[in-house]
């Protein structure tokens, strides 16, 4: 079988503009894309630089205007694939509050297996297992309301992992919720990368978030203009500043220590690295 | 102000009325106020049917003070009902001053009534205290199911119920928060008269508005994501069964009706 679980063709979409003397908006144009079955991608851009648009049309939400998208070989304009396309890639948004569907934690993970007709007792077992997976199984008789926005997000992901997708697309998942949320996401969504296999494609504008990914693909204006691993990727800061993008905070520090003429790495992503690329630096000048 | 209206009021127990099927609890409602209004009228089932009521409260391990608060909301309904009664009701005057006469028959009647509707609310709403709205969506949808044949889209109105129910709270707090965001620009509530009051609204409802047609939008997104496509193929996590409780409740249920047609016909 295809390990590609993504394939994007030179895939174009535009939004029509109901106002005659207005363009249409190309909100994509012309992105191609292979993806590989495992991977972690995060996926960064600015406002209105076409990553959401994008992620609609890997769930068959938008089916591109050219192009073709191949989810696990299957084409998305085909409408006799919609459901299993939505079922294999699973899709979490931007707030929390508005795709959270039953009015407790269980019923609205329950709402997709339902939905694919799975067997009641086997939804049961699904819901569980997904409450257990994103670590909220005492909060599963509670009103989604009464959630921290952390743990909504995580109730969306729980809903979606009971469909049993293989590819998770979260769509800005983390720009509303606060630092300890967005952690407690991040840590579920490497969990279920590492142990169970499931590609993630993260949609972000959170920096950090991208240096422990396997690959970083950077949008603007509806095109991919950096696509490749974390390291490779911001290294290019300047490059990456002029897109009106940031990129880490320890690796722009060690660019503008660079700058200055100290003699450190350039492919510095995290804090731990930092440490131990100064301490070596240090040790070395001292000795 | 706002939080203190429920909907829906459900009281967590264990209780057998709790623990019955939605159902079965619906159906001995209707059943409930058929008794009502149809069957008891002299003062002996009045008092059988006061009984039962109670008793009913009290397996129920609702506190008393909960079902009689439901009367509260139709007080003014009871009393208007009552007064009505009493003077338009023709039969043996027992007061008589100009045009204003009162009957035996109309104070009779003015009792029975507000009774009546007082026991009718309590009955319903010992159905919503043990049941949660979830379970009372489902109940009704599958109460309805039969009418899917005259094309009633019973899964959509049920669809809409649980949607509702789940974004209640989210508007609610929306609201108060569009309040405390128009009050912090000089917006007034609280002083003028009902009209001006009514109008100083028009502020908070209409980005109240706004903001659900948007959450409604992206909730049809999430959902159509999660792939909904209707009730065609569709199953359910949480089956209902009729069990134990249901057996004993439709047994009392009988037993009480059957009591209560032979003491108001045959005594």
């Amino acid at each position: 079988m295809d390990s590609k679980i993504i394939k994007a063709e030179n895939v174009k979409y535009e939004y029509k503009s109901y106002n005659d003397e207005k363009q249409n908006v190309r909100a994509v144009d012309g992105i191609s894309l292979e993806v590989e079955k495992g991977q972690f991608i995060v996926v960064i851009g600015r406002n209105g630089s076409g990553k959401s648009t994008f992620a609609r049309l890997l769930n068959a939400l938008l089916i591109p205007l050219e192009g073709v998208v191949y989810i696990k070989g299957m084409d998305t304009r085909d409408n006799e694939n919609l459901w299993e396309i939505r079922r294999t890639a699973g899709m979490v948004f931007q707030n929390p509050d508005n795709q959270i569907i039953g009015t407790t934690v269980e019923e609205d993970i329950a709402f997709g297996p339902e939905n694919l007709g799975v067997a009641p007792g086997e939804i049961r077992k699904r819901v569980d297992d997904a409450l257990a997976a994103v670590n909220i199984f005492e909060l599963k008789k509670d009103a989604p309301h009464l959630l921290s926005g952390g743990q909504k997000q995580r109730v969306a992901i729980a809903g979606v992992l009971a469909m049993k997708p293989e590819c998770i697309i979260l769509d800005e998942a983390t720009s509303m919720l606060d630092p300890v949320g967005r952690r407690e996401v991040m840590k579920i969504l490497k969990k279920l990368n590492k142990e169970d296999g499931i590609t993630v494609i993260h949609i972000t504008h959170y920096m950090d978030e991208a240096y422990s990914a396997d690959r970083v693909i950077i949008i603007d204006s509806g095109r991919i203009i950096i696509d490749g691993p974390p390291k490779k990727v911001f290294c290019q800061v300047e490059r990456i500043k002029s897109l009106g993008l940031d990129v880490p905070q320890v690796t722009e520090l060690f660019y503008e220590l660079r700058k200055m003429g100290y003699n450190l790495p350039a492919d510095v992503l995290s804090v731990d690295e930092a440490y131990e690329a100064l301490l070596g630096a240090i040790r070395g000048k001292r000795l | 102000m706002i939080k203190n209206i429920t909907i829906g009021q459900y009281i967590p127990g264990q209780s057998l009325l709790h623990r019955a099927d939605p159902r079965v609890k619906i159906i001995l409602m209707i059943i409930y106020m058929v008794d009502l209004f149809a069957v008891v009228n002299s003062y002996y089932t009045y008092a059988a049917f006061l009984i039962f009521t109670l008793m009913v409260i009290v397996s129920s391990d609702i506190p008393v003070s909960y079902t009689l608060r439901g009367i509260k909301p139709i007080l003014f309904i009871v009393i208007f009902t009552a007064i009505i009664n009493i003077f338009t009701t023709e039969g043996k005057p027992v007061f008589e001053a100009g045009f204003v006469h009162i009957t035996y028959e109309g104070l009779d009647m003015a009792a029975k009534m507000a009774i009546r509707l007082s026991l009718m609310v309590i009955g319903g709403s010992l159905l919503t205290l043990t049941t949660t709205p979830i379970m009372l969506t489902d109940g009704i949808e599958k109460l309805m199911s039969p009418l899917k044949k005259i094309k009633v889209p019973v899964h959509e109105i049920a669809m809409m119920m649980t949607i509702a129910l789940r974004f209640i709270p989210t508007l609610m707090d929306e609201t108060e928060k569009i309040m405390k965001a128009q009050s912090a620009r000089g917006a007034d509530f609280d002083t003028g008269s009902l009209i001006q009051r009514a109008r100083s609204f028009i502020p908070v409802l209409v980005p109240l508005f706004i903001s659900a047609f948007r959450r409604a939008d992206e909730l049809a997104t999430a959902m159509e994501a999660r792939c909904y496509r209707g009730s065609a193929g569709r199953t359910r996590m949480r089956q209902l069964r009729v069990g134990f409780p249901d057996f004993v409740l439709v047994a009392v249920m009988a037993v009480f009706t059957t009591g209560l047609v032979f003491l108001e016909y045959y005594i």
